[in-house]
């Protein structure tokens, strides 16, 4: 076996403990993270929640019925978008507090940091959004978690996304250093309007669809409006949506080693600032 | 079981763009030897250093660690190595028995904590292991990077600069752990440094550097006679201003 295929095989479940150990250390060290992480999804749903319940007030028929899918798709969107920016955030503290340098010189393999970074996005998502489901359901009276099954399919097509996406920024990051800081905050918003978060794909113009349908997300969101408006599970959406995933994972993972590869060339893991 | 030089470089040449910041140089450490890596900024020290350790490609050449080729062959002999430089910094928030169980586990140290309790009493850390890193004086935190370099009985240490921006006590405090590490590991070192009494006082070897060359590479003792000098500083501004071959014809007159 060549020297580079044997060293993309070996995975060591201790290193990828050790890294995400790291991040909890991280994260228990501060109480404003800890916050941070409840803070805006908290915001976000009191105030969706408040305009579903204002529109279903006032509005009649089906726009009543729509109206109540607004919390489903924030508390949804949350998921892709949190799980995406907890990946990027746990990666960039390695490159806030200059110690990339350190890693790459241990011998942690590109997987099994990847692999952390997955556990950790996981773990903020969790802090972050149990908390605001609970009160979706005390406030409003909607409770994600009676989505049942459908909620599994869901969740493990947004993360799939969310990594896919973090992993692809990442290894931009690793290449171009902390002046590539923003794509980490802004890209996933350049699927809100295209993955149709909160209203149908038919809403695009014909132009824009096959667009919106090569998005994995796209899926989810009709998906939960079939669930929620029509009360219909509809499977084939998730096939496909998971499907279209492992495209986006692939690549996302192919993307981060190339750049990664790149960053050896250029000689910019020593100089990780801006 | 053959025996591999713990570093050798043959014809390393590393190109930025179209800037050479290497430029065809080759050396071979011997196991156990103590090397300084001599040269102003821009020398090509750090380059050649980001080289051996993998974390950067060359354009031409090769370099091998420990047998393996770097950085193809890395993860084969990144265990048995470590590195240390102030301007790779440890995460701040954590404290340093967190770092150091961190970095233990990275590099798979057996029975760690026990290894961590050594290097608190051998860098003087004890009573602050579990003090945040961030927190710590400069020196503290030098001894903390140097702690975690040596967190797995390192065979091959990589040292940029080990005592920059420290007071003289305390970087001669560093410079005999480093020493004593040294003869208890029979470790090899490769060290850049622009601090001279710091390779006068470490190094049996000493390669200079200048715009991308080796332009003198000999025991430090040796450097002194050729150039007809007292100390390394003033063989170093010789060879940094261009007038090694001067004075090395002038010693040469002199001796014969």
């Amino acid at each position: 076996m060549s020297a580079k295929l044997e060293s993309a095989f070996t995975y060591s479940p201790r290193r990828t403990a050790a890294m995400i150990l790291r991040y909890w250390y991280l994260l228990r060290s501060s109480w404003p993270r800890f916050v941070d992480l409840v803070y805006w999804p908290t915001v976000q749903m009191i105030t969706w929640g408040f305009l579903q319940y204002y529109i279903m007030q006032n509005a009649g028929g089906f726009f009543a019925r729509a109206g109540g899918t607004f919390i489903g798709a924030v508390l949804l969107w949350d998921i892709l978008f949190r799980g995406q920016l907890g990946f990027s955030i746990s990666f960039m503290e390695e490159m806030w507090a200059r110690n990339i340098g350190n890693l790459m010189m241990s011998p942690l393999r590109p997987f099994e940091f990847l692999s952390a970074l997955m556990v950790m996005s996981l773990v903020r998502l969790s802090i972050g959004l149990v908390p605001v489901t609970i009160l979706a359901v005390a406030f409003f009276g909607f409770n994600l978690y009676s989505m049942g099954f459908a909620l599994v399919a869901f969740f493990i097509n947004l993360m799939l996304t969310s990594w896919a996406v973090g992993i692809f920024v990442s290894g931009v990051v690793l290449r171009n250093g902390l002046g590539a800081e923003n794509l980490a905050w802004s890209i996933m918003f350049l699927f809100m309007p295209l993955a149709c978060v909160y209203y149908p794909v038919t809403t695009l113009p014909v132009w824009l669809q096959p667009v919106a349908w090569a998005l994995p997300p796209t899926y989810v969101f009709e998906g939960m409006r079939a669930l929620l408006i029509q009360h219909v599970f509809r499977p084939h959406l998730m096939i496909d949506a998971f499907l279209i995933n492992i495209v986006y994972f692939a690549g996302g993972v192919f993307g981060f080693l190339k750049l990664l590869q790149n960053a050896r060339r250029h000689g910019s893991l020593m100089q990780t600032g801006e | 079981m053959p025996v591999f030089p713990p570093i050798a470089v043959e014809r390393l040449v590393k190109i930025y763009k179209t800037i050479p910041a290497v430029d065809g140089i080759s050396f071979t450490l011997a196991p156990g030897s103590v090397t300084g890596l001599l040269g102003g900024n821009g020398a090509g020290k750090t380059t050649t250093i980001a080289a051996i350790m993998g974390l950067t490609t060359p354009t031409s050449g090769r370099v091998t660690v420990l047998g393996a080729d770097m950085p193809r062959q890395r993860y084969r002999v990144l265990h048995r190595m470590n590195f240390e430089s102030p301007y790779v910094a440890m995460p701040m928030r954590l404290t340093i028995r967190q770092n150091l169980t961190v970095f233990g586990m990275l590099y798979g140290v057996p029975d760690l904590a026990q290894r961590i309790k050594q290097l608190g009493e051998e860098l003087d850390l004890t009573d602050l292991l579990d003090r945040q890193t961030g927190k710590l004086s400069d020196g503290q935190k030098t001894r903390v990077a140097l702690a975690k370099a040596l967190i797995n009985s390192p065979e091959l240490m990589l040292l940029d600069e080990p005592t920059a921006s420290l007071d003289p006590d305390t970087a001669d405090w560093v410079r005999a752990r480093i020493e004593r590490y040294r003869r208890t590991r029979n470790a090899t070192m490769l060290i850049a440094s622009h601090n001279m009494v710091e390779v006068e006082r470490l190094c049996d070897r000493v390669i200079i550097m200048k715009t991308g060359r080796i332009e003198d590479d000999d025991t430090p003792a040796k450097l002194l006679a050729r150039y007809g000098r007292r100390t390394l500083e003033e063989v170093f501004l010789d060879v940094a201003r261009g007038r090694g071959i001067e004075r090395d014809a002038v010693a040469w007159e002199a001796a014969r």
